[in-house]
C-alpha cells in the first residue's frame, strides 16, 4: 500500500511559563488509503498534539511545529498556507473530536451545519445538500433523519451528537480521517454503537484513518496498525495482531498487563493483583538523558540511562525503541 | 458475615423546575434500591451515566437526603439522623471521589489535609497526630518528603493516594469510592486499584465501589449490583454475574465492553439497540423493555421484581431462569 499521509520527523515545540520543550519529538509514520492507524498513549504522550499538528490546529504561538514534514498528496501541510489548509480541513481531511460540541455550533440546527460543509466544499445547491445530508444521516444511523435534520445539538443525546460529528467528518468523502478519542466521553453501550458505525463507514469511505485513543481494547477492535507513544515519541509500532501477541517494548507490555479486562461471556477470568507500572510519566521538560521509560522499567540497565534507544526493526513491520526488548513468540 | 451496611427500599426524587410550560416534574433518580455490605466486603455498583449509582453513594454518606427507605449502619438507622447524632457514626463511613481536586483544599499542605479529620475528631497532641499522619503516608505509598507539599505538587495518582490517606485517618469500616480511578491514566489506575486491595486486606475495610468500568469493578468486587434507570436490575456474586449474566441489560453491557482481542475486528459484534430513555419519562413495566431483544407483553405491563435465578444472582426480569 502506498502511503496517503506520511509524517516525517515531526517535532512540536511547546512554550509555557518560560519553559520551552518538545511535546512531540521526531515522529515518523505513514498511513495508507483504507488503513486505520491507532496512536495510543497516556496523558502527556503527545498523541493529541500530533493530531492537532497534522491538521495545523496547534494553539500557536504556545505550540508550533519546529521541525518535520506532513506529506499529504504531494503537499507539505507543515508548510502550507492557511488558505490551502482551509480548503483541505473538513473537506479532504475529516475530523472527529472526543467532545462533539468542539465541532458543532450550538446555535445552529445540525442538518444545515453539515449541509454548509457540502455547499462550501462541493458546491452543492441547498436542495441537493439537504438530500445528501439526509443520506449521510441515514448512513451514520441517525433514526428518522428527515426530522432530526432540524434539531439543535442540545436536543440530541451525546451519542446522536457524535453521529452528527461523524456525518460532518465524512460528508465530503475525505481522503484522511482523524478521530481523537471519538468514544471516550460516551457510555459503554453508546460506545459500542458508535464504534460499529465508525468501522463500517471508515471501510466504506476508504479514508486513511488516524485513531487517537488511550484504550487498547478499542484499538484491538478497530485498528489495523498501532503506534504506542510515550513522552512524545513512538516507542513501538506494528500490526494490531502482533502488538497484542508479542509486544516488544516493556511499556507496551506493562500497559497490556495493567488493564483488567472482562472476558467474553462464559469464559472465566482470574482475579489477582493487577500488573502495575511503577512511578509516573516524567515531565516533558525534565526527560531523562537516555530512554524516557527507563526510570519505570523493570528491564532497564545502565545503557538505558545513558543512551536513548532508536526506533528500530524487531521483525518485518515491527519497530520498537528498546535496548533490551521483550522476546516471546508471536 | 455480619451486615455492616443495610440499605432497604432506598429512593431519591428530584423535582425539576418547569420550563416554559411551567409545570414542575419529578424524577426518580433512585427507586426502591436494597442491598447490604458485610464487613471487609466489596460491592461493585455499575451502570451507565444517569442510572443513579452515584446518588446511592452520596445518600449513604448523607451528602444527599434520601426521599424514601432506610440506611442501617451497624444496625443503626442513619437515614434521617441529625448532624449532631450522626457525628459519632460519621467516622465509620468515608468517601473518595473521582476528582480528588474537588475535595482537597489547594492551599493546604498534604500533612494538614490528612491531619484534619484527626483534629476534628478531637485527637489530642500534635506529636501523636504527626506520627499518625506519617504512618498514613507510608500506608498509601506517599513519601515523607511530600508531606509539606500542596496538592498541586502531586500527580493525579498521588492526589488520589492523598484522598485515600485522609479517608483512612479515622479507621473507617466502609469507604464509598465514587469512580475513584476513572480520571487516571491506565498505568496509574492499576497502582490505585492495587493500593485499595492492599489496605482493604490490612484494615478489614468494606467498599462500595461505584464505577462505570466493568473491568475494574470485576477485578475488585466480591459482589456486584447493576443499575438501570434508578433501579438494581441484577445483583450477585461477581463471578456469576459476569460469567452468567441473567438480566438482558447485564448481558448487553458485557457484550458492549471492548475487549483486547484483535480477532474481534473481523467479526460482527453484538451491538446494543436504542438509547437509555429519559428518566423524566421512564417506560412502563420493565424500564429496559424498549431495548430488550426478549421483551414480551408482560414486560411492557408489569415491573419485574428482583428474584433469585439459577446462577444464584437476583434478577429483575420476567424471563430470566
Amino acid at each position: 500500500m502506498t502511503p496517503l499521509l506520511s509524517i516525517q520527523d515531526l517535532t512540536v515545540e511547546l512554550s509555557a511559563r518560560d519553559r520551552t520543550f518538545d511535546a512531540v519529538s521526531d515522529l515518523s509514520f505513514t498511513v495508507a488509503r483504507g488503513e486505520v492507524l491507532a496512536l495510543v498513549g497516556e496523558s502527556g504522550s503527545g498523541k493529541s498534539m500530533t493530531a492537532l499538528a497534522i491538521m495545523r490546529l496547534l494553539p500557536e504561538p504556545v505550540a508550533r511545529i519546529s521541525k518535520g514534514r506532513i506529506l499529504f498528496d504531494e503537499l507539505d501541510l507543515a508548510a502550507a498556507s492557511e488558505a490551502s489548509l482551509r480548503s483541505i480541513r473538513g473537506n479532504r481531511i475529516g475530523l472527529i473530536f472526543q467532545e462533539p460540541m468542539t465541532s458543532l455550533n450550538p446555535s445552529m440546527r445540525v442538518g444545515p451545519q453539515v449541509a454548509e460543509a457540502l455547499r462550501l466544499h462541493k458546491g452543492l445547491d441547498a436542495a441537493a445538500a439537504r438530500r445528501r445530508v439526509e443520506e449521510i444521516f441515514e448512513q451514520v444511523r441517525i433514526p428518522d433523519p428527515k426530522r432530526r435534520f432540524d434539531d439543535y445539538p442540545h436536543q440530541m443525546s451525546g451519542g446522536m451528537r457524535q453521529r452528527v460529528v461523524i456525518a460532518l467528518a465524512l460528508a465530503c468523502d475525505p481522503d484522511v480521517l482523524i478521530a481523537d478519542e471519538p468514544t471516550t466521553a460516551l457510555d459503554v453501550t453508546t460506545q459500542a454503537q458508535i464504534l460499529e458505525t465508525f468501522r463500517d463507514l471508515q471501510a466504506a469511505v476508504g479514508a486513511a484513518t488516524i485513531l487517537i485513543t488511550h484504550d487498547l481494547a478499542v484499538v484491538a477492535e478497530t485498528a489495523d496498525r498501532v503506534a504506542v507513544m510515550y513522552a512524545g515519541r513512538i516507542v513501538e509500532e506494528t500490526t494490531t495482531e502482533r502488538l497484542f501477541a508479542a509486544p516488544q517494548h516493556p511499556y507496551t507490555h506493562g500497559l497490556l498487563g495493567s488493564i483488567p479486562h472482562i472476558a467474553e461471556a462464559g469464559r472465566a477470568t482470574e482475579r489477582g493483583r493487577l500488573a502495575e507500572i511503577p512511578g509516573t510519566v516524567p515531565a516533558l521538560w525534565a526527560l531523562p538523558r537516555g530512554c524516557a521509560f527507563a526510570p519505570r522499567c523493570p528491564r532497564a540497565r545502565q545503557r538505558c540511562e545513558d543512551e536513548r534507544p532508536p526506533l528500530s526493526d524487531m521483525a518485518p513491520g515491527h519497530r520498537a525503541a528498546c535496548w533490551y526488548p521483550m522476546k516471546g513468540a508471536a | 458475615m455480619s451486615k455492616l451496611l443495610e440499605v432497604s427500599n432506598l429512593g431519591k426524587r428530584f423535582t425539576i423546575a418547569g420550563g416554559l410550560a411551567g409545570k414542575a416534574r419529578t424524577v426518580h433518580a433512585v427507586d426502591d434500591v436494597s442491598f447490604s455490605i458485610a464487613a471487609g466486603e466489596t460491592l461493585g455498583l455499575v451502570g451507565e451515566s444517569g442510572c443513579g449509582k452515584s446518588t446511592v453513594g452520596k445518600m449513604i454518606v448523607r451528602l444527599l437526603e434520601p426521599s424514601a427507605g432506610n440506611i442501617l449502619l451497624d444496625g443503626i438507622d442513619i437515614s434521617h439522623l441529625s448532624h449532631r447524632r450522626m457525628r459519632p457514626l460519621r467516622r465509620r463511613v468515608q468517601m473518595i471521589f473521582q476528582d480528588p481536586n474537588g475535595s482537597l483544599d489547594p492551599r493546604q499542605r498534604a500533612q494538614d489535609i490528612v491531619a484534619e479529620p484527626l483534629l476534628v475528631s478531637g485527637m489530642r497532641g500534635a506529636a501523636r497526630r504527626r506520627e499518625r499522619v506519617a504512618d498514613l503516608f507510608e500506608k498509601v505509598g506517599l513519601r515523607p518528603d511530600q508531606m509539606r507539599n500542596v496538592p498541586s505538587k502531586f500527580s493525579g495518582g498521588q492526589r488520589q493516594r492523598l484522598a485515600i490517606a485522609r479517608a483512612l485517618a479515622l479507621n473507617p469500616a466502609l469507604i464509598i469510592a465514587d469512580e475513584p480511578v476513572s480520571a487516571l491514566d491506565v498505568s496509574i489506575q492499576a497502582q490505585v486499584v492495587n493500593l485499595m486491595s492492599d489496605i482493604q486486606r490490612e484494615f478489614g475495610l468494606a467498599y462500595l465501589f461505584v464505577a462505570h468500568d466493568l473491568g475494574i469493578v470485576q477485578h475488585i468486587s466480591d459482589r456486584v449490583a447493576v443499575m438501570y434507570l434508578g433501579r438494581i436490575v441484577e445483583i450477585g456474586d461477581t463471578a456469576r454475574v459476569y460469567q452468567q449474566p441473567s438480566h438482558p441489560y447485564t448481558r448487553t453491557l458485557m457484550d458492549a465492553v471492548p475487549k483486547p482481542d484483535p480477532s474481534r475486528r473481523h467479526r460482527r459484534l453484538k451491538v446494543p439497540r436504542g438509547e437509555v430513555p429519559s428518566p423524566l419519562d421512564p417506560p412502563s413495566g420493565c424500564a429496559f423493555h424498549p431495548r430488550c431483544p426478549a421483551a414480551t407483553d408482560i414486560c411492557r405491563r408489569e415491573r419485574p421484581l428482583l428474584r433469585r435465578v439459577a446462577s444464584g444472582a437476583e434478577t429483575a426480569c420476567h424471563h430470566a431462569d
